[in-house]
């Protein structure tokens, strides 16, 4: 097939349609955020789990001497990728297509969803398993699948806690960490059809009945439906990365496996695997390897499912792709390393975020694939200023993403969008007022006045409407008595100012003598 | 003429780098590649991985392969082992049970009567503690290494690599493959890691020195 012929301006990709899959809250993250911050459960059991993976995450990327190259190779990896997206997924298609696979493409979540849906009705099957993936989470598959009649099985422990209480996921990695054993095991009994009465809470036996649940639908459910952790171009094998052997499960024994991989999933070769499979399990739950990795090509004969098919999904993907600093978030490998460092996500929990993908890069990513001013109050818009900009996210990221730098970009891109927004004026006004040094002096003996409104602590607590956003959660200090300026054409500025000078002509004679030796 | 939506992503995709132009990039691959370990050293970093894993973990020469094994499947009771259709037989001569080799016809719910499952293997990293599984045929189909809940694996030293681009480039990529590091796991109830969830609950590795 030839490539369409480019004619005119190319054009801003969509985003992810408005009102469709699980990209979006119905309340902005402050609200949220207020409400789960009661939450004294989910605020000790998210301490103990970040804690918990973030110690491990350390010891195992400090035993390698090589991490930060690993990191640096990871990262303009996926940079590359993204250069030649285009080429490597088409390479991809005709690679699966080649060992026996169908390839399908979905602009957005609703036709992936149709896609897959018509895949499973074509098996006669009422029925999927899947494995834990956050691309069908994001187009609400599940719920799609069950309105057409078919009931999808989540097979990843903490999946089924989930699904089995009607829940949302609140970590990447550990989606139901916000509930405790107790209440698992009441979710077992009430959920699991034939569980014994007498299940109790410990872990190991609350996995055990999960596993006796689940191995009958592993036997004889014959479609599954996963994600994909990574699209090999160069040889159309695909992978999927776990730790219980439900992905191995849904992978080898169902005749039909349909899987779900967003765009940039894709890596060129498959040594590149080399780099990932160091990075993606040290950062994600601290281990040196995870317990199980599949990769297939294609359909073998005689081994696993004989009819494959990959959706390969866009929904706003593209969007993401069109925007400079932003599109770095596609490099994400879904490590959830970002999460654990976060004191924002801490304390807050994933549900906040309102999103599939909640954390710092849940904050980067889901304002891009579905936007953040579709509507008034869109509670995307709150997901940029979700952070303190500490950094840490950036120094955990495996691939280096700078999200801090993105939360910034977003933050002023909404600025921009939001036309006529009091805080917009008011920047406008400092830009003009700053604009202009004779101005600047007036209005810096205005702010004088801004003492007035002080309490005797010095601190603003509520600031006149249209700073009243910023005071509602912080205090401000009162502007000085005098500006800087006015101080420094002082008589008392001018004498300070003659003294630093001497100083710093004494020390720079003292200090003379050789460097110290760089450490 | 409709377009399809293949023409139409790659079209947005053309669109999103003319609109967002990136320079091209230089991959630095200055990580650790083509290492080796002495035989000793490699030996011991792969054992003390996979007891870390809370693998099983024995080591013998080539010639006492099949005692071993029988010790392994005794202790753990083993009545009906698996057995890929390429493997050794000889390794089976000291096992007095039913031996069951596997076919690609053979159905899953059969596979999960066996009590455990007797397999070779591709290439191990030593650093990792990962085995790699590539279907070959004293390995078996995936679905016999993942049914039963037992697995007992024989790892030869000399398939065993330092690190994980080591061990990469020494496989087949069109070929089905599993990596196992350790018996399955779960963190999911309050972080509180539950070993065996549903692949083997016990893995067993024979590591043979002299092979």
């Amino acid at each position: 097939m030839s490539t369409p012929t480019y004619l005119g301006m190319p054009a801003l990709p969509p985003r992810s349609p408005y009102g469709t899959g699980n990209l979006r809250g119905d309340r902005t993250f402050p609200k949220a955020a207020h409400d789960e911050l009661r939450n004294d459960q989910l605020r000790r059991n998210l301490g103990k789990a970040t804690h918990t993976i973030r110690a491990k995450r350390l010891a195992v990327t400090g035993e390698l001497p090589d991490w930060e190259a690993l990191r640096d190779a990871g990262s303009a990896i996926k940079t590359d990728t993204m250069n030649r997206l285009p080429e490597l997924l088409e390479q991809l298609e005709a690679k699966v297509t080649e060992a026996g696979g169908t390839v399908h493409w979905a602009r957005d979540g609703a036709e992936a969803n149709d896609i897959v849906t018509r895949l499973v009705q074509q098996t006669g099957s009422d029925e999927v398993i899947k494995v834990k993936s956050m691309a069908t989470q994001e187009i609400g598959l599940n719920e799609h699948l069950a309105d057409q009649g078919i009931k999808a099985h989540e097979t990843d422990l903490a999946e089924l806690i989930v699904q089995l209480a009607d829940d949302k996921p609140s970590h990447i990695l550990v989606p139901a960490i916000h509930r405790n054993r107790d209440e698992i095991r009441e979710i077992f009994r009430a959920g699991i059809p034939g569980v014994d009465p007498e299940l109790d809470a410990v872990p190991a036996h609350l996995a055990a009945a999960a596993r006796t649940y689940l191995r009958e639908k592993f036997l004889t459910t014959p479609v599954a439906v996963s994600g994909a952790n990574f699209g090999i171009a160069e040889t159309g094998t695909l992978s999927v990365v776990e730790s219980e052997g439900n992905g191995r499960m849904c992978l080898t024994l169902p005749d039909t496996l349909i899987t779900v991989m967003g765009i940039e999933k894709v890596l060129p070769r498959y040594a590149d695997l080399e780099v990932f499979l160091q990075l993606l399990p040290r950062s994600s739950t601290g281990e040196r390897m995870n317990p199980y990795t599949s990769l297939w090509t294609g359909v073998t004969p005689g081994d696993g499912p004989q009819n494959f098919h990959l959706v390969l999904l866009d929904n706003g993907r593209t969007a993401a792709l069109a925007d400079r600093i932003g599109r770095q978030a596609l490099n994400c490998i879904r490590c959830s390393a970002c999460l654990n460092v976060c004191p924002v996500y801490e304390r807050a929990g994933g549900h906040a975020y309102g999103s599939t993908y909640p954390g710092p890069i849940g904050a980067v990513l889901t304002p891009q694939l579905a936007g953040m001013d579709a509507s008034a109050d869109d509670p995307n818009s709150s997901l940029p200023y979700a952070s303190t900009l500490c950094g840490a996210c950036y120094d955990a990221c495996p691939v280096k993403i700078d999200i801090p730098s993105l939360l910034v970009e977003l933050r002023h891109q909404h600025t921009e969008a939001v036309g006529r927004a009091p805080e917009k004026l008011a920047m406008k006004a400092a830009a003009a007022v700053m604009g202009r040094p004779g101005v600047y002096r007036t209005a810096q003996k205005a702010a004088g006045l801004g003492r007035a409104l002080a309490g005797r602590d010095g601190q603003i607590s509520h600031l006149p409407p249209p700073f009243n956003g910023w005071s509602a959660s912080r205090d401000t200090p009162a502007p000085p008595r005098q500006s800087f300026r006015a101080w420094l054409g002082s008589a008392e500025g001018a004498e300070a100012l003659r003294a630093a000078a001497e100083e710093g002509v004494r020390s720079r004679t003292e200090a003379d003598g050789p460097d110290e030796e760089e450490q | 003429m409709t377009v399809t939506a293949r023409e139409t992503i790659l079209a947005r995709i053309r669109d999103a780098q003319a609109l967002a132009p990136a320079p091209a990039v230089d991959i630095p691959r200055d990580y650790r590649t083509d290492r080796t370990l002495p035989d000793a050293d490699r030996l011991a970093l792969l054992a003390d991985r996979l007891v870390d894993y809370k693998a099983e973990v024995h080591t013998c020469t080539a010639d006492r392969t099949s005692e071993v094994i029988a010790d392994v499947l005794r202790e753990r009771g083993v009545c009906r082992l698996g057995i890929p259709p390429g493997l050794d037989r000889t390794w089976l001569s000291a096992y007095e049970g039913e031996v069951h080799t596997d076919s690609a016809d053979t159905p899953a719910p059969e596979l999960d009567a066996l009590d455990a499952v007797l397999t070779s293997s591709a290439v191990t990293c030593a650093e990792t503690g990962t085995i790699f599984l590539d279907a070959s045929p004293d390995q078996g189909r995936r679905a016999l290494t993942l049914v039963p809940d037992l697995h007992v694996c024989v790892v030869d030293l000399s398939s065993v690599t330092a690190g994980v681009p080591e061990a990469v480039s020494r496989l087949t990529p069109t070929r089905p493959t599993t990596l196992i590091s350790g018996p399955s796991a779960t963190s999911d109830v309050e972080l509180e890691r539950v070993e065996g969830v549903h692949g083997p609950r016990t893995l067993a590795v024979v590591i043979r020195t002299d092979v």
